[in-house]
């Protein structure tokens, strides 16, 4: 295990945690609240279609996310399944390049 | 804290491991989340048949646990990092537990009452 390597990933998981905690909130607020007259999928894209505020918004989420996730999983990986190694870190780089493909997909499909 | 019964009765622990759990279901929930916005690629139409089926009461209550796990994961995160870059005070940990669950618990009350 390399220190300097496992140190920076895991400031980018609280780097990442610390913007993740922004986002969330607004994405909870706005779900509260959008959900009170029925979700319809005009609703959805009424508010997000052509938004430079809530694309910048989503690609930040969809980052922030896309760091997150893979690294909290491989810590859990490695201490629950002892699943760890370069086979791991390839197995999560990948879960995180999924996120980041299927994330940049929906932000694509919603804003544009 | 592993091999460490003792610490099992703390309400850390369970903290701890609503944390790991909430985290994981979230990461499975994502692709699958990503993928059905996506489906407005093909316009509203795809969408909107999406959103007709997830009024079933079993995906309604999936929705409202799913809030409850992105809540919860968000206090306890805010919880976590508080104990890793301001500091750890032992005495505060359950009011600060409570108030994070408490917090989620408003979140995901918030959404069944809308939603339903």
């Amino acid at each position: 295990m390399n220190a300097r390597r496992e140190t920076r990933l895991w400031l980018a998981q609280r780097a990442s945690a610390a913007v993740l905690a922004v986002c969330v909130a607004t994405h909870l607020a706005t779900m509260i609240v959008a959900v009170r007259a029925g979700l319809t999928a005009s609703d959805i894209l009424g508010r997000t279609h052509g938004s430079i505020g809530w694309a910048a918004f989503y690609a930040l989420f969809v980052v922030a996310v896309a760091i997150h996730a893979p690294l909290g999983l491989r810590t859990i990986a490695g201490e629950w399944l002892g699943f760890r190694g370069r086979a791991a870190d390839i197995v999560f780089a990948l879960f995180g390049a999924t996120l980041l493909g299927l994330g940049a997909l929906a932000i694509a499909a919603v804003t544009r | 804290m592993t091999g460490d019964w003792r610490n099992r009765g703390h309400p850390a622990y369970w903290a701890f491991l609503v944390h790991r759990l909430s985290g994981i279901a979230l990461a499975l929930f994502l692709p699958i989340h990503f993928l059905v916005l996506a489906q407005a690629l093909r316009g509203a139409g795809p969408l909107d048949a999406f959103l007709a089926w997830t009024h079933r009461p079993l995906v309604i209550g999936s929705e409202i646990a799913l809030v409850f796990a992105l809540a919860v994961h968000l206090t306890g995160g805010l919880r976590l990092l508080f104990v890793e870059f301001v500091g750890w005070k032992s005495e505060a940990q359950k009011a600060a537990i409570a108030i994070a669950g408490g917090l989620a618990a408003f979140c995901a009350i918030a959404f069944a009452l809308n939603v339903v």
